[in-house]
């Protein structure tokens, strides 16, 4: 009897305390509902590492941040600005993620199409009339944009290398091309300035008022074009079929190489076309920082929107609202300076982050799976 | 479900905590405000109304930024405005985030005058004064203001060179120690015997140049036989970088490191080179490097911005405009050097009087042409480098300086004009005159003695 009660207490001590195991799929408004507590929590956590550290109001802190965005319509109009900028690369990154294709160049991508953009401005600005000029400033980005990206998947396509580190180590050679050709344009000056200050030659066109009303139109358009390719088209299949199993994409007959160098172009091509838009429509200049990191970003953004381009759209709205509400942060709280604030970001993006693992997986406790078990 | 509801107990507990303790710091907050508005209500009519933004290119944590916002909370404060009638915008980059901060701080908070302290933000701060003329645009350290043909955008700058001259003063003092007790060995001179120093640049255009040049004729004015090599790091700001180039010359055997530049890496360099042994001291820029560079920070050329800001300021309230172009120095004590360390050579102090002495009478002039020589390959490397037209006589002083004050973009690799200014005759009275015709700085002759990287 009693060696029997051993055994089984013993057993219950095999058993581990907590396991994980994959959901199914949850109803929506439980996922959401996990997604908002992490919210709620991440706020909590921010607020006790604001007060603790500084001294300060969180709830204080908070509307300053929310300031940061809704303040005015400037402030607003100037977030979804900057949200279709980092929109636009995460649709870029987006089949050749699904592809599981590892894209990190678009930040070299990104500059590579910004340079060709400028380099049109610059050389071209002053001969062509607007209206051809704007066309051919596009079909350069987008070439430029396509060719940073067509190198390493043509590598990856013929000798199967690593893609992941190629299109890193083309965002390093892109950057130092954008400072070396930068640091020749701005001649005897500190900095270089707008390109064709003067003439403004290539520069968008203002539509109510602001030059970037047509990089918001712009991005719009491909983000719904993005949807119905992977979602309705032979190609988006395709891609689909690669990304789940290259073999089983080889067995039904895709030309797997085919459709790698494509998409990787298609990906290449929008970035390049989101360093048109910031060059012509928001900058009206270039240097390595015009892609402000937003290659990188998008890589979140299009793995948590999971290349769905409607939650890429939302996604990317909260990391612009987050990174606009700790730039307003650091400028109001001499305590919070740009490190501090971007902790707070970064707490409330870990927060959401790792809600996703809740949305994916539940916990199963040692005393509930008994419990479970007696039911059964 | 029962999990769910533990959950948001869980959760509505810890809001609580949370408005309660948030509760307890807001009623600090509503009593700081009311006494700030107590002081804004204090200052008289006008004053109270005005709003002032400022672009900040750093913040409090880099030198150059904590100068500005030192001088503008002084300005401030002698003029009796609050605290919130003045905002900073820090860390805004110099690209179109400058232009959307200046409508930001124009239209949220109704600002009737913006401030930016970086050279960069000019394109933006004209593109945003265009479109708001009924808003004051300064751009401090600027070029262009009066040749943009923009009424509302102005420039101003202090006359640093002479700041950069008395600081050459202290460093020379140094040296003349050094060779005096016989401590500088040959690797500390050049083929001709020549003393060598070394100076972190940051870029290769006038403002640096004008600054280097002062920096060495005040070396000189206190010890002749001395040589500088000058390098630039691209950017105003990189502490690897500054820290990397002082290391190199104090490698190739400078023993004073000058720099214009705004971190601490070049100090920071000297002094762990002296701590192993070598012998090497800093003169810094903007602020006091002696937290850094305890033993070898002789001191810092600086300004002291709260004289223009109180300046501007005050015709903010009054209602009268801003000067297109202001630039002070020592004669209103808008420039300044930081307390002399203690590796300063005896008698440091009375020569520093007296140069300052000197240049408040105009006894000196820190760009006096018998002072120094332009060679031929220098004239045409003057040319090359800035379009200045430097003539010498046979004696190689230079005896006219002719100089284009016209904004060009240098993209397309012919300057295009984008503003058109005139072109003036630096040299007045035997001396360069500096920031006399502008605010920003336009000496850009490249003087023998020193050797420019290229």
């Amino acid at each position: 009897m009693s060696t029997e009660a051993e055994k089984k207490s013993s057993e219950a001590a095999k058993v581990p305390f907590v396991r994980i195991a994959k959901r199914t799929a949850l109803p929506i408004w439980k996922s959401w509902g996990i997604r908002l507590l992490s919210v709620l929590l991440a706020l909590i956590i921010s607020a006790l590492f604001i007060f603790s550290v500084t001294g300060l109001d969180p709830i204080a802190v908070y509307v300053v941040m929310w300031d940061g965005t809704f303040k005015s319509s400037y402030s607003f109009i100037t977030t979804l600005r900057d949200t279709a900028m980092l929109l636009c690369i995460s649709v870029a990154l987006a089949p050749a993620f699904r592809m599981k294709f590892w894209n990190i160049g678009a930040e070299g991508q990104v500059l590579a199409g910004g340079l060709c953009t400028a380099l049109v401005m610059i050389y071209l600005g002053n001969l062509l009339p607007q209206w051809l000029l704007l066309p051919l400033m596009f079909v350069s980005a987008v070439a430029g944009g396509a060719l940073w990206a067509f190198i390493p998947a043509w590598f990856k396509a013929r000798w199967n290398t690593n893609e992941t580190l190629f299109t890193l180590m083309m965002n390093y050679v892109a950057i130092n091309i954008v400072d070396c050709l930068t640091n020749i344009w701005r001649g005897a000056k500190s900095s270089m300035g707008n390109i064709n200050a003067s003439t403004q030659a290539g520069w968008f066109p203002l539509i109510f008022g602001y030059r970037f009303t047509l990089n918001i139109i712009i991005v719009a358009v491909l983000s719904v074009g993005m949807y119905m390719y992977l979602r309705f088209t032979k190609h988006g299949y395709e891609i689909a079929v690669i990304g789940e199993s290259e073999n089983t994409a080889k067995y039904i007959g895709i030309n797997v190489r085919k459709v790698v160098v494509r998409t990787m172009l298609l990906s290449g091509a929008i970035c390049g076309i989101a360093g048109f838009i910031t060059v012509a429509g928001k900058n009206m200049t270039i240097s390595s920082g015009t892609a402000e990191g937003f290659g990188f970003t998008a890589i979140i953004v299009a793995w948590l929107a999971k290349f769905n381009p409607g939650y890429m759209a939302l996604i990317s709205f909260l990391l612009i609202f987050l990174q606009k509400g700790a730039t307003q942060i650091a400028s109001s709280y001499a305590a919070l300076n740009d490190y501090a604030s971007s902790i707070v970001t970064g707490i409330i993006l870990f927060c959401i982050l790792g809600s996703e693992f809740f949305v994916n997986y539940s916990l199963i406790f040692r005393g509930k799976h008994q419990k479970g078990g007696e039911k059964a | 479900m029962k999990k769910i509801i533990s959950i948001v107990l869980a959760a509505a507990m810890m809001f609580c905590l949370l408005t309660a303790c948030g509760d307890s710091t807001s009623t600090g907050a509503v009593a700081t405000g009311a006494s700030s508005g107590a002081a804004a209500s204090a200052a008289s009519g006008n004053a109270s109304k005005i709003k002032i933004g400022v672009i900040l290119v750093g913040d409090e944590t880099e030198g150059y930024t904590k100068a500005h916002m030192d001088g503008i909370d002084a300005a401030r404060q002698s003029l009796g405005l609050s605290e919130d009638q003045v905002i900073y915008m820090k860390s805004i980059p110099e690209s179109s985030e400058c232009y959307d901060t200046a409508i930001k701080l124009i239209k949220e908070d109704g600002c009737s005058a913006i401030f930016s302290n970086s050279y960069g933000h000019q394109n933006y701060m004209v593109q945003a004064a265009q479109e708001n003329p009924d808003v004051t645009f300064v751009s401090m350290t600027g070029d262009f203001a009066a040749i943009s043909g923009c009424k509302n955008m102005k420039n101003a700058f202090t006359d640093v060179y002479q700041s950069r001259y008395v600081s050459g003063v202290v460093a020379g003092m140094k040296i003349k120690e050094l060779a005096d007790a016989g401590k500088l060995t040959d690797a500390n001179k050049d083929e001709n015997g020549n003393v060598k120093v070394g100076y972190v640049g940051a870029f290769n255009y006038a403002e640096v140049v004008s600054g280097y040049t002062a920096f060495y004729l005040g070396i000189k004015s206190v010890y002749p036989q001395v040589t500088m090599y000058v390098d630039y790091t691209q950017s105003w700001f990189d502490v690897d970088k500054e820290a990397a180039m002082a290391e190199k010359f104090i490698g190739d055997g400078c023993v004073i490191i000058g720099q214009h530049a705004d971190s601490t890496g070049a100090p920071s360099a000297c002094e762990a080179a002296f701590k192993a042994g070598t012998t090497v001291y800093s003169v810094g820029y903007n602020v006091d490097m002696l937290d850094v560079a305890p033993d070898v920070a002789l001191t810092s050329a600086s300004n002291n911005w709260s004289v223009y800001y109180t300046y501007a300021f005050k015709c903010l309230i009054d209602g009268t405009d801003i000067k297109t172009d202001w630039a002070e120095g020592y004669d209103t004590d808008a420039v300044k050097i930081t307390k002399l360390g203690t590796a300063c050579a005896e008698g440091t102090q009375e020569k520093v009087d007296e140069t300052i002495k000197g240049l408040k009478d105009g006894s000196i002039k820190v760009f006096d042409t018998s002072t120094f020589t332009v060679s031929s390959d220098n004239i045409a490397a003057t040319l090359k480098a800035s379009g200045a037209k430097v003539t010498c006589d046979s004696g190689n002083k230079v005896t006219s300086c002719q100089i284009d004050l016209s904004y060009y973009d240098f993209s397309t690799g012919t300057p295009t004009l984008v503003y058109q200014g005139q072109t003036i005759e630096a040299i007045v009275d035997g001396a360069f005159s500096e920031s006399t015709f502008r605010s920003a700085p336009y000496f850009s002759i490249r003087i023998d003695g020193i050797n420019e990287a290229s």
